[in-house]
């Protein structure tokens, strides 16, 4: 049994108003509960495929739907809650603390504060995020993993469910970035969001996602599970799979 | 008779002119601000309304000051009615374009976040835009109350009254003490009211360093 599709693309395009096509005709479901992983190098179409879930663009052609609802029937507010956001630099409001950021959309959903307040704790806890220390800190005292880890907190605040994370560990140290995948992982796990998740880095894809969709030039080029994805027939896919290996082989090359 | 002589015989006129001074440029400052504020948003929505309103408030601007009270005369006639609706004018260019400005220079990674969160624009305008732009608006708002400070002086020319008053007999008396009991007051009134508007901007700035 599939999954219910709690995000479905139709023959979805958007073209920008000069005419040049970011994303031709893209048919895609995501399931309840899966991490859909988007993968494809810059410029090819991720980030605007984002945009359509939650509504920050419209389609230009085809029609996407996010539970069973074309985007263009919803409330746009009214969706973008329901859903949430976290991009690469995080977007932290710079003059409020680590707590209010957190607190941004229980406090637009109108929760009184007291909920507000134990459910940020709670939220920071669970990205690993000691409250004691850290809640009253503004975001340029923290570091960027912190940061990352707050910017995800604050997209589960309202428990939406659905999550789209447009390449949140993108700008971090290789070390941090292993770790938080790892913890994002099991929390991935844990909470049962749909979630898509976009990358241009083959690795983090076979570790986070459940599929891989490859994305290539605003087309997509193909999806399948992530454990059969580098034995995949496509040739775009086996060129990326080969660009990583050949840069794996630099790490070990020893001295003759 | 020595200078503080003067300013001593002299001490009550003084401090109602300078009263008067003070009224004259908080009356424009606060109509400048109500006006520029919001047409500083609007302007930030809109290239087409950015263009008008910025061209319109910088040919105010560029308008020598004695002009524009001369202009304004036959319209407002004489008085500090008129010296405000000048002083007001010119104070509406530094006050719309930091307006503009702040607001252009929120980061945009900010922006996305509030609007994929769902905040609707008049919640991104009240809790994100207009907090991060505040510092740069009230940068605006001390020039300009620190321009019109001095350009007040000259709305005695037309009758408004203030420090310029003292300036103007005393240069038709030929006599340094009058002179000096207007500019006096007046540069110092100036570099207070900098002073202090500086101390506000330092005080309403939130503190976001460089994340």
């Amino acid at each position: 049994m599939n999954p219910k599709p709690v995000i479905e693309l139709r023959r979805a395009s958007y073209r920008l108003p000069g005419g040049r096509a970011l994303l031709s005709e893209i048919d895609l479901v995501v399931g309840q509960g899966e991490t859909l992983v988007l993968l494809g190098p810059s410029g090819s179409g991720k980030t605007t495929l984002l945009k359509l879930i939650n509504r920050l663009l419209d389609p230009t052609g085809g029609e996407v739907l996010v539970e069973g609802r074309a985007t263009t029937d919803w409330d746009p507010i009214r969706l973008r809650r329901r859903i949430g956001y976290v991009i690469q630099e995080t977007g932290l409001f710079p003059h409020f603390t680590i707590e209010r950021n957190v607190g941004v959309v229980p406090g637009l959903e109108g929760w009184n504060p007291e909920r507000i307040r134990s459910r940020t704790l709670e939220m920071l806890r669970l990205v690993g995020l000691p409250p004691e220390e850290l809640a009253n800190r503004m975001p340029h005292e923290l570091s960027g993993g912190q940061r990352q880890r707050a910017g995800v907190a604050r997209a589960l605040a309202a428990d939406p469910p659905v999550l789209l994370m447009d390449e949140p560990f993108g700008a971090l140290d290789p070390v941090t970035r292993a770790g938080l995948q790892r913890e994002f992982q099991s929390l991935a796990s844990r909470l049962g969001k749909t979630i898509v998740f976009v990358t241009h880095d083959l690795r983090e894809a076979l570790r986070l996602g459940t599929r891989i969709a490859m994305l290539e030039d605003g087309r997509l080029v193909a999806v399948h599970p992530a454990k059969q994805f580098i034995a995949a027939p496509e040739p775009e896919i086996q060129r990326l799979v080969d660009a990583v290996r050949d840069a794996d082989r630099d790490l070990s090359y020893e001295e003759p | 008779m020595t200078f503080l002589e003067y300013m001593s015989r002299n001490s009550g006129l003084i401090l109602e002119l300078t009263l008067e001074h003070l009224k004259l440029v908080g009356v424009a400052i606060i109509a400048a601000t109500a006006a520029g504020i919001p047409l500083g948003v609007a302007a930030s929505r809109s290239a087409a309304f950015r263009r008008w309103s910025l061209g319109f408030a910088n040919v105010m601007q560029t308008v020598p000051s004695l002009a524009l009270f001369g202009f304004l005369i036959p319209v407002t006639g004489i008085g500090g009615r008129t010296a405000v609706i000048a002083l007001a004018l010119y104070a509406l260019l530094p006050i719309l374009q930091n307006t503009c400005a702040g607001i252009a220079g929120v980061d945009r990674a900010v922006l996305e976040a509030a609007r994929g969160m769902g905040m609707t624009p008049w919640q991104m305008l009240l809790q994100v835009e207009l907090p991060l732009a505040m510092g740069v608006i009230l940068a605006g708002v001390r020039v300009a109350a620190v321009t019109s400070i001095g350009v007040a002086t000259i709305a005695a020319a037309v009758g408004a009254g203030g420090l310029g008053t003292f300036i103007f007999q005393g240069l038709s008396m030929v006599n340094n003490n009058v002179i000096l009991a207007g500019a006096i007051p007046a540069a110092l009134l100036a570099i207070s009211a900098d002073a202090a508007l500086g101390w506000m901007e330092r005080r309403l700035t939130p503190r976001v360093g460089k994340a």
